[in-house]
Formats: C-alpha cells, sequence, structure tokens
C-alpha cells in the first residue's frame, strides 16, 4: 500500500510536467463519461416525466376501447371502432356482477373548433360525465365542473381548459361567457386547474361538455370514445380488467376472446410500454456516448505509448537499479489510470451539471442515479487500466541495456 | 590479494551477437576474478568489447557460453526479475550520463534503489542523506538534479550506487562527460571510497584516468590483452570545484 501511495504521487508530480498533454488526454475521458451520464440520466428524466404524466391522468385507471370489428374478412382499426354504448357504460356501472369497480367514465373525444366570435382555437372537445373529474383527478378552478344534471338535461354549457382560456379568454373571467363550437352556442360554467407538463398530449387544451350534448348535438354519434374505470384499489387492478373483459365479452355475446371487439388496458400497461421504449432509447444513446469514451480510452493509450517511448531511458534505468517488471507496469498503469480517474471525476460533474442545466430548461425532474455516477467510476478506472495495460508493458518488457542506450 | 572467495568470478566469458546472417563476436573467452576491496580500471577502445562485459558484470546481460558469479550468486540462467534483483543488492552503477531521474531531487534519486528494494522510508531517507554527504553533497540534499553542474550529478549518482551498499560498484566511463577539473575530484572519491573497503570496476578509454585504480584490466578484439597491478596509481586531489 505504502508503495502505490508513493507511485501515485510520483505519477502527479510526472503528469504535472506536461499538463496540456495530460490535458488533452483526460478531455477524451471527460467527454466521453460526461455524456454517458448527461444522456443516461436525460433518459431516467424523460421516462420520470412521462410515468408521472401518465400516474397524474388517475391511479387505478382501466380504460375500455372499442377495438376492431371484423366485417369478414376486413378487419378494422382498432380504436376505431363502434362498438362501446352508453348502456356498456351504465351496466358496468350498475351490475351486481362488478365489484371491483368503483367508478365508471363514459367518454367521447374528438378535436373541434372552438370560438368566441372574434378568437378561436383548436381543442379536445371531451363529451364527460361527473364521474370524469373524479376518475381522471380534474379539479376545478373556477366555477363547477359538469353536472349529473348537465348530461340528463342535455344542457349546453362547457367547462375550459386553462390552455383554451388563455387562448380565448387572455383578459376576462370566462365563467358566464358563451363559446361556440359548430353552430352551437355553449355557456361556461367552469375552469379546470393546470394539470401542467409535458406529454403526449397538453391535459390543459381541452374542454368538457355533457356526453349527453357531445353525442347528440356537438357531434352527432351514439357510441363512446371510451370508458374510463376507477378500481377499488391499486391491488385489484387485475381482477377488475378480467372481470369487466368477461362482463363485456358477455354483453356483446362474444365467446371467443380472441375475437373480443374491444380492450382493456391499465395506466400500468402504458407506463410498462412507455419505460420499456424511453429504455431502448436511453440505451441507444449510452451506446452512442459509449463509443466516445471508447476512442477517450485509445486516446489514453496513445498517450501512454508516447510517454513510455520518451522515457525508455528512465525505464532503463530503473530496471538497472533493480525495478522489476512488475514495479513498472504498475507504475505506468497508475499514471493511465490516474488520467482516466480525473477524466472520470471531471466527465461525471460535466455530465450531472449538463443534466441539471438539462432539468432546468425542461423544468422536468432532474435524475441522476448513484449506480450511474458509482458505474462512471468503475467504467474511467476499467478503461485506464485496459488501455494502459499494453504501453505498461511494453515499458516492463524493455531491455536495461537497449533502453539505457536509448537517445 | 587475499585467499577469500571473489566478489567476482567470470570464466571463459563468450558473448556472440548473432544478425541474420552475422556472427559478431563481441566477447571471447575472457576469464578473471576481482576481490573485495580492489579498484579495477577495464581499460581498451571503443568496439573492444568493454561495453559487452560491463554488461555482463553489471548483470545487465548474460553471457553466451562460460560462467559469471558476482559474490558467490551465479548469473547465467537467472530471469529478468532475479537479475534485477541482482543489481538492486549486489551492485551499484554509475553510467557516463548520470542518468539521474529528471526534475527530481539529489535525495529522491539516492533513494530509488532503497526503495526498490523495499526499505522502510525512514531508513532510505537516513541512507540517503549518509552517502550524500560523504561524496560532499550535504547542502545540495533538495535540489532537483538538473540544477546541479554534471560533476554534482556524478556524486549523486556516486551516492546513489553506494545507497544498497553493494558487493561491487560498477563506474562506465564515470568522467567521459565531465570537465577535466570535476574529474580530478571524482577520482578523488572513488580512491575514497575504495579506502573505506568498497570493490570499484571502472570501464574507461582514458589512460589517465585508468591510472588511478590499483589494477588494469585491458581487452582489445574481445579479448584481455593484459591484467597488470598498478603499483603506483595516480593520486587524485580532492577538488572543491565541483562543491
Amino acid at each position: 500500500m505504502e508503495e502505490i501511495k508513493e507511485l501515485i504521487i510520483e505519477s502527479f508530480g510526472t503528469l504535472a510536467i506536461n499538463k496540456l498533454r495530460t490535458g488533452l488526454a483526460v478531455l477524451g475521458i471527460v467527454i466521453g463519461i460526461g455524456s454517458v451520464i448527461a444522456l443516461v440520466s436525460l433518459g431516467q428524466s424523460t421516462q420520470q416525466a412521462i410515468q408521472n404524466q401518465i400516474q397524474s391522468l388517475g391511479s387505478n385507471l382501466l380504460t375500455v376501447q372499442p377495438g376492431s370489428q371484423n366485417a369478414g374478412a376486413v378487419r378494422g382499426a382498432s380504436g376505431g371502432g363502434q362498438t362501446l354504448t352508453l348502456a356498456d357504460a351504465q351496466a358496468i356501472a350498475t351490475s351486481p356482477m362488478i365489484t371491483t369497480i368503483k367508478y365508471v367514465s363514459p367518454e367521447l373525444t374528438q378535436r373541434g373548433q372552438m370560438t368566441t366570435g372574434k378568437t378561436n382555437t383548436n381543442i379536445q372537445i371531451v363529451g364527460a360525465t361527473e364521474a370524469y373529474a373524479i376518475v381522471h383527478k380534474v379539479t376545478i378552478d373556477t366555477g363547477v365542473f359538469i353536472s349529473s344534471l348537465d348530461d340528463a338535461s342535455m344542457n349546453k354549457v362547457v367547462v375550459l381548459g386553462p390552455t383554451v382560456v388563455t387562448n380565448l379568454f387572455p383578459d376576462s373571467d370566462p365563467v358566464g361567457q358563451t363559446v361556440r363550437i359548430g353552430n352551437t352556442s355553449l355557456r361556461v360554467i367552469g375552469v379546470t386547474t393546470a394539470k401542467g407538463g409535458t406529454g403526449f398530449q397538453n391535459q390543459d387544451n381541452l374542454a368538457y361538455v355533457p356526453l349527453s350534448t357531445a353525442q347528440n348535438i356537438l357531434f352527432g354519434q351514439q357510441y363512446l370514445g371510451s370508458i374510463a374505470l376507477e378500481a377499488n384499489t391499486a391491488d385489484v387492478m387485475t381482477d377488475a380488467q378480467n372481470e369487466v373483459g368477461y362482463f363485456l365479452l358477455d354483453r356483446h355475446k362474444i365467446s371467443d376472446v380472441t375475437k373480443a371487439d374491444f380492450s382493456i388496458f391499465s395506466q400500468q400497461d402504458l407506463i410498462n410500454t412507455v419505460s420499456a421504449t424511453t429504455g431502448t432509447f436511453t440505451t441507444l444513446l449510452s451506446g452512442i456516448a459509449g463509443i466516445s469514451l471508447l476512442v477517450g480510452g485509445i486516446g489514453i493509450m496513445n498517450i501512454m505509448l508516447v510517454t513510455v517511448t520518451e522515457r525508455t531511458r528512465e525505464i532503463g534505468l530503473r530496471k538497472a537499479l533493480g525495478a522489476k517488471k512488475k514495479t513498472i507496469i504498475t507504475q505506468f498503469l497508475i499514471e493511465s489510470v490516474i488520467l482516466t480517474f480525473i477524466g472520470g471525476v471531471i466527465g461525471i460533474l460535466l455530465g450531472v451539471l449538463l443534466s441539471y442545466v438539462y432539468s432546468l430548461v425542461t423544468s422536468s425532474t432532474f435524475a441522476v442515479s448513484v449506480e450511474s455516477i458509482l458505474l462512471a467510476f468503475a467504467v474511467s478506472t476499467v478503461i485506464g487500466v485496459i488501455f494502459g495495460w499494453y504501453p505498461a508493458n511494453r515499458a516492463a518488457n524493455l531491455q536495461p541495456i537497449e533502453a539505457l542506450r536509448y537517445e | 590479494m587475499t585467499t577469500q572467495a571473489p566478489i567476482i568470478h567470470a570464466s571463459h566469458l563468450s558473448k556472440i551477437y548473432t544478425t541474420e546472417s552475422l556472427e559478431t563476436i563481441a566477447l571471447d573467452d575472457v576469464s578473471f576474478d576481482i576481490f573485495k576491496g580492489e579498484f579495477v580500471a577495464i581499460m581498451g577502445p571503443s568496439g573492444s568489447g568493454k561495453s559487452t562485459l560491463m554488461h555482463i558484470i553489471g548483470a545487465l546481460d548474460v553471457p553466451t557460453h562460460g560462467t559469471y558469479e558476482i559474490d558467490g550468486q551465479s548469473v547465467s540462467h537467472l530471469s529478468d526479475d532475479k537479475l534485477a534483483q541482482i543489481r538492486n543488492t549486489k551492485i551499484g552503477f554509475i553510467f557516463q550520463a548520470f542518468n539521474l531521474l529528471p526534475r527530481t531531487s539529489s535525495i529522491k534519486n539516492v533513494m530509488l534503489p532503497l526503495r526498490y528494494a523495499g526499505l522502510p522510508i525512514a531508513e532510505r531517507e537516513e541512507r540517503a542523506k549518509k552517502y550524500l554527504e560523504m561524496v560532499g553533497l550535504g547542502h545540495r540534499l533538495y535540489h532537483m538534479s538538473n540544477q546541479l553542474s554534471g560533476g554534482q550529478q556524478q556524486r549523486v549518482a556516486i551516492a546513489r550506487g553506494l545507497a544498497m551498499d553493494p558487493a561491487l560498484l560498477l563506474a562506465d566511463e564515470p568522467t567521459g562527460n565531465i570537465a577535466s577539473a570535476q574529474a580530478e575530484g571524482i577520482m578523488a572519491i572513488f580512491q575514497e571510497i575504495h579506502q573505506h573497503g568498497h570493490t570499484i570496476v571502472m570501464i574507461t578509454h582514458e589512460p589517465d584516468i585508468a591510472a588511478h585504480a590499483g589494477r588494469i584490466i585491458t581487452i582489445k578484439d574481445g579479448k584481455i590483452i593484459e591484467d597488470k597491478i598498478n603499483h603506483h596509481p595516480t593520486l587524485a586531489k580532492k577538488d572543491t570545484v565541483g562543491q
């Protein structure tokens, strides 16, 4: 240990002699480690952001979507079917066979143009019932959400998302005012609070109308876009999925599960899919960053070979004075490991800084895992050993006579 | 001469360098013994084989034929690491070009072989100081090697050669790179440490430097052509210039 400590001190002295060269050799590792850290944490924070987004759409949430309809040999597009009806939703809500579902939210969503007469904006129009706010954790900022009465009476009312308010009513309170969708005038009864964040779609650029109004007046369509279900607890999600699945198969008189005209998926399914996708991208990006790390390692090897050549006489002297092969190898390995270790430390700092800046700019979660930092330390050290190995052995195998004569 | 076992026992040493088609005989059946306390100069013009002989004596190389023993240890068939250990413990080297570590203090240079011997730091420092004082550089312990004159650098090298208290001090053209005034001082140190009982082998091509030794072996074309006792070695004056 004492010997290693001395070698480390000596190596710092040697490396300090040629600062520019040392710096350039280190730079390759800095860039390599830095980009690996930054890209991994970028991937992790993106993944985290998307998961949070999905979670914010409501926990314990199951979504039933109409599946494809097979008419003869023609298979319709998934999700585009017209197989879910309000009756299905009501049956799920009322059937004694369904024990795991707390709330049922039948929904019909379409894009549409909303106008105040002066300005207009393109938004998602959601036909919703009272249950929607509960299931999707929508909260109201001012006014009220759609009530069961609004739905029953087919009231021409609308609840706006904050983005819509910003676009249509930049200076005034929208509650009580009138907007139009197509030829229908709707009275604004409430504004939701911002759900914020980024995701696949803006959760704030929406307007909610009573489902009956959407079906009968705005879209003229009796089918449902989807049915959102809230299970009693997160533990019964799988049971709930099965229960509702078989219930609907029975209602739709389908005996073969593979021919189901609907699909049910949970938030967890979505999270898993998205995680897998972002995980793949993170791996891909880290792989590319890993290549720059490899190039950095080759840079270290190059510098070490130059060093060994330059110090041939010194190596010869050390061997003449009794340095064994192992001693010489250790000396040069320590030098290259110091180079890569310093590069690793600076690279980690750089990577963490970059991902911090990224999180500030995108206002996303700042996620740097301890594992990736430890791994970066380990990798940079291992690179020092791997790429220092050949130069160190070359030094150790120099013949003292030849080395002493070297000019 | 004493009847004790020689420090160096060289018997029928040959060294043949083989390149593709050509065989060069650098040493041709050389035999001699050197006993403890001798100061021997090995003389010869360049190309005479004296460098090859120095390499074998210094355990930097092994002979093609013949046996070579230093301090009772045969070196003919040893591994590189074993040779390194022998050089470390039994031989103190002094080179023509000093070969000090650059940008390194005198004391650190002298401590280097002690480090390879695995001595604790305190003992290394103590010994290094002692030998640097002995060569008159007690006041230059922490000077960097490149801040010293040639003569001073060679004294550091001598202190380094003595540091392990080796069986043999092996000097290769020790005055070759030094101004003649300082060279005299170096020879004075050699004679002084010789008087302390150290065994010295000095390779040189200069007759007036060789004249400081008590025995002069002359080689030519790989063979010993003369091996004589120098009854009246030149006495070198201790110089003060280099200090």
